[in-house]
């Protein structure tokens, strides 16, 4: 009777959950603990905060698991308007913090309302798509267009260069899943080659200095330059084996900036080498893949635009972080998905995997 | 505008099979594009951690790696009984690393006020080009300190000894002094430097970005200090010397002076004193006159102080006796066109009174009945024309012709001590062959160990003690220097006053000096000394250098406890008639 409760519970706690996934987010969770530790052993250890952040996010991907794809659509528009509303009060009451107003003070606390859009933004995407799923004309691109652009324009006035990025390429990524045609694609490609000396002088000029810095970041190794060369340095510091957990010098001499956040890879990198290096990525590549996967095999319009939107996401942090840490990608704020130190982005990127989760593991039922 | 090719939603529901899948290019672009992608990050990081290790490594590890140089303590010169003459103290250098020093106005005025300078100056040594500079050098630790607490970034300090010399002019010639950088640079400080120079250590350490220390690596070397040096010097001995000197030149409104004051028996330098001379602890207004450590840099013409060796050399090969008879008459001796004259005319005298009475023409007389080589040979034998080799800088050989291109006259005039230059060292030194049974003692800057040194045998002990005999008849009356008597002890020494050379002939200037030791039955110090242009109306050397020698040969004695060799009685009064007459026929005999 008791054993048969458990075995129900037990069924009913895994139902939802998607083995692989579970299992390689696990492992970049654990790399990712290890790494924190290290990055912050000689200062106020940071472990237990970070394992704190791992569980509210790991319990937030099983309830957002829990939630069939068809009622998550339900969720599109109401958080993408309350998302835009919040950006738009963050625009005309927003705290300045470090010459950036990107937060909203509710009395209490603080919020950061951009977060929300990472997830509101291709929700609502997707909802529009496959609400005219059936009659897509090029109109429902400009209206997608629109949409994405709105939020998009909002966040990158904050300016959070970061931010605006993953939101608009979570949006793009919908749209074209959605079916923009390539043509269209490699219009606005030659649009944006086109646009690039009118955006650099939109750019803030803190902006523009990282562009510059990472053609040559010598040119100011105490100013802007200095991430890129101290952590080029602790990743080339490491080798083809790394110098081992908690014995790399560039990180617990306090060299690398950043290093439990926005700069982890380099503290893994030195500590790990190559060799880590690739089995992180090899890591990353599964999670991907198995993303594409569940966006391959998804049975709506939604589900699979949604989960392209998420993988890709996905691999848009990796990418733009590890390039940034690396040397080959100017100086954005992008965590490095479950290894950077940090609550928000944890949670909202379990809620993405908790999103695929739901999208493979309803699957059948909507099929039957 | 957009001409699409089908609706996509079409296109999948139309493949039963792969229905809702992905169009193909789409999948294939993105498996490109990720693909591509990791590849680029695996690409950069294999070039970063494989073909660029080694270099990334070397730059990561300059950031942190340090080599701190621990500096060692310099060894400390000490006088024979181990007082201090010389000791390093620990100071801090204030440095800054301009690039990453910035000022706040109020910094900039506690620090200048901590360095002793102003605002102005140190700004002026912060706008620099350079990568490090020292703003101020040996401050004491307690200021360091200070500085430390302001917590001013780029501007560190580090541990510095700072020479101090607690004798200061008294010893100053002698112990020498050394640079900023521990470098000995003068004296003893120089010529022992490397016994001195201890052997800095060093550690490897690793610091963080804020450049404090975390932890020490490697090996840590320990520095070694530098070995201690103990000086023959006699401190007390060194005192009276110097401030006797220091007495004679200004009563004599003279330019310079030197002393020296040796022990007989081991060679070992008791005193050295130079007038003028400087404080080593304060040295900002240095003169190169005030420098020179002039018994040993400097030489002159001895004049009359090198009679003895000329009359005993004609002894040790029995030209002469010392009661053999030269006609002085008249006082004026014509050697091809030169003509030689004594200061005061004399009639015929013994060799000893040609000694005692200070006969140029006796000593020329003697000297031509003596071969040109021989003579070389003697004074080189004395160690005239040669370099001391005590280790002190600009020591001097003096001059001393071959005797092959000696001219007659040239020998007549080198027996009384011109045409021949020497140093003061060389002339106390030579004398120690009277004062020694005829053998030539080693000098000794240091404390000597209780074995005596072997002299070089110059001229018989018989020869010796009779110089010795007619050294002593030169101080009592009748002589050129009876103002070197002390009362208790038997003197022994001989006057010079010799014209200076200026511009290649002799100017009525003098050098006036005395070289004599005590007690003459058993000689234990030799005091020489030397005072140059006398101009407050005596300049002869039995008026001028005569009671610098006395006052100091007595001092000394009585310091280093050597028992007096005539009876009280006598000593109280020296002019009394018996005294001089028992001496005379002593000599005589």
């Amino acid at each position: 009777m008791f054993q048969q409760f458990l075995h129900r519970a037990w069924v009913r706690l895994i139902e939802h959950l998607d083995g692989p996934l579970l299992l390689v987010t696990g492992a970049i969770m654990v790399a990712g603990l290890a790494t924190v530790y290290s990055a912050t052993y000689d200062a106020n250890n940071r472990l237990l905060a970070q394992a704190v952040n791992m569980v509210v996010g790991l319990c937030a991907m099983w309830s957002v698991a829990q939630v069939p794809p068809q009622k998550l659509m339900r969720f599109g528009v109401p958080l993408y308007v309350i998302g835009v509303i919040l950006l738009l009060l963050v625009f005309l009451f927003g705290v300045k913090v470090n010459g950036a107003r990107r937060w909203l003070s509710l009395g209490f606390t603080r919020i950061q309302p951009s977060e929300l859009l990472k997830l509101a933004v291709p929700l609502m995407l997707a909802w529009y798509f496959h609400k005219h799923e059936a009659v897509l004309k090029a109109r429902h691109y400009i209206v997608a267009c629109v949409l994405l652009l709105v939020p998009f324009a909002l966040i990158a006035k904050q300016p959070d260069l970061g931010t605006a990025i993953l939101v608009g390429a979570a949006g793009f990524y919908v749209i074209f899943f959605a079916g923009l045609p390539w043509q269209v694609i490699v219009g606005l490609f030659a649009a944006a080659a086109g646009a690039a000396p009118f955006v650099w002088t939109v750019l803030h000029d803190y902006q523009r200095k990282r562009i510059l810095t990472l053609i040559d970041p010598t040119s100011d190794p105490l100013g802007s330059g200095y991430h890129i060369i101290q952590s080029t340095i602790a990743i080339g510091s490491g080798g083809s084996f790394g110098k081992g957990w908690l014995e790399g010098t560039q990180t617990h001499l306090e060299f690398i900036p950043e290093r439990h956040t926005d700069f982890i890879f380099a503290v893994f990198s030195e500590e790990r080498g190559l060799l880590g290096n690739t089995v992180l990525l090899l890591l990353y590549l599964l999670l991907i893949g198995r993303g594409l996967m569940i966006a391959a095999n998804a049975s709506t319009l939604f589900a699979r635009v949604m989960a392209g939107s998420i993988t890709l996401s996905l691999f848009t942090y990796v990418f733009v972080n590890m390039g940034m840490v690396s040397g080959i990608l100017p100086v954005v704020g992008v965590p490095l998905p479950f290894m950077s130190y940090g609550g928000t982005a944890l949670v909202t990127l379990s809620i993405g995997i908790g999103i695929l989760m739901s999208i493979q593991t309803h699957r059948m039922l909507v099929r039957q | 505008m957009m001409n699409f090719k089908g609706n996509p939603a079409h296109k999948f529901a139309e493949s039963p099979l792969l229905q809702l899948s992905l169009p193909p290019w789409r999948s294939r672009l993105m498996a490109l594009l990720i693909l591509g992608s990791f590849s680029l990050l695996i690409g950069r990081a294999f070039y970063l951690q494989i073909v660029n290790n080694d270099f990334l490594q070397e730059k990561g590890e300059s950031r942190y790696r340090r080599n701190i140089e621990i500096s060692a303590s310099r060894g400390r010169i000490a006088d024979r009984h181990g007082d201090v003459l010389a000791i390093s103290t620990p100071m801090k250098s204030i440095w800054a690393i301009p690039s990453a020093t910035s000022l706040t106005p109020d910094q900039s005025r506690q620090l200048a006020a901590l360095l002793e300078t102003d605002v102005k100056q140190l700004t002026h040594k912060l706008e620099t080009d350079k990568s490090f500079v020292f703003l101020r050098r040996q401050i004491p630790p307690l200021v360091a300190d200070q500085v430390a607490a302001l917590k001013l970034p780029g501007i560190g300090q580090n541990k510095e000894y700072r020479r101090f010399y607690p004798t200061g002019e008294m010893t100053a010639h002698v112990v020498g002094f050394t640079g900023v950088d521990d470098k000995g640079l003068e004296g003893v400080e120089l010529a022992f430097h490397e016994q001195l120079l201890g052997q800095p250590g060093g550690r490897s350490v690793i610091k963080d970005r804020r450049g404090q220390i975390v932890e020490d690596v490697g090996s840590i070397k320990t520095p070694q200090d530098g070995k201690d040096i103990r000086l023959a010097l006699d401190s007390k001995i060194q005192y009276l010397a110097y401030s006797q000197l220091k007495q004679a030149i200004t009563d004599n409104n003279a330019k310079a002076g030197g002393i020296i004051v040796l022990d007989a028996r081991s060679g070992e330098i008791l005193a050295l004193a130079n007038w003028p001379t400087y404080n080593p602890n304060n040295r900002e207004k240095l003169s190169g006159a005030q420098l020179r450590n002039r018994a040993v840099t400097d030489t002159f013409e001895p004049g009359s102080t090198l009679k003895p060796f000329t009359i005993a050399l004609a002894l040790d090969n029995a030209k002469v006796r010392f009661d053999t008879i030269i006609n002085c008459a008249p006082g004026r001796l014509t050697i091809g066109s030169a003509t030689i004259s004594d200061a005061h005319p004399h009639g015929a005298l013994t060799v000893a009174e040609v000694i005692q009475k200070s006969s140029n023409v006796g000593a020329a007389k003697i000297a031509a009945m003596l071969p040109a080589q021989k003579m070389w040979e003697m004074f080189d034998d004395v160690g005239f024309g040669q370099v001391p080799r005590l280790g002190f800088p600009g020591e001097v050989s003096g001059r001393l012709r071959p005797w092959k291109r000696w001219r007659p006259i040239e020998q007549a005039t080198m027996s009384y001590g011109h045409g021949i230059s020497v140093s003061l060292i060389q002339l106390a030194r030579a004398y120690s062959v009277f004062a020694r049974d005829g053998d030539l003692v080693p000098l000794s800057l240091t404390r000597a160990d209780s074995s005596m040194p072997q002299g070089a045998r110059v001229f018989s002990a018989k020869t010796a003690r009779e110089v010795r005999t007619m050294l002593e008849m030169a101080v009592l009356p009748g002589g050129t220097a009876p103002k070197a008597q002390i009362p208790g002890y038997r003197v022994a020494g001989k006057t010079g006053t010799a014209y200076k050379l200026e511009h290649g002939r002799y100017a009525s200037k003098y050098v006036s000096s005395f070289v004599g030791f005590a007690p003459a039955s058993e000689p234990r110090l030799i005091v020489a000394v030397m005072i140059d242009e006398p101009s407050a109306g005596k300049h002869y050397g039995g008026d001028v250098a005569a009671p610098v020698f006395a006052s100091v040969m007595g001092s000394s004695l009585r310091t280093l406890g050597i028992a007096p060799d005539i009876p009280l009685v006598v000593a109280q009064s020296p002019q009394s008639p018996q005294s001089p007459k028992t001496l005379a026929a002593k000599a005589k005999l």
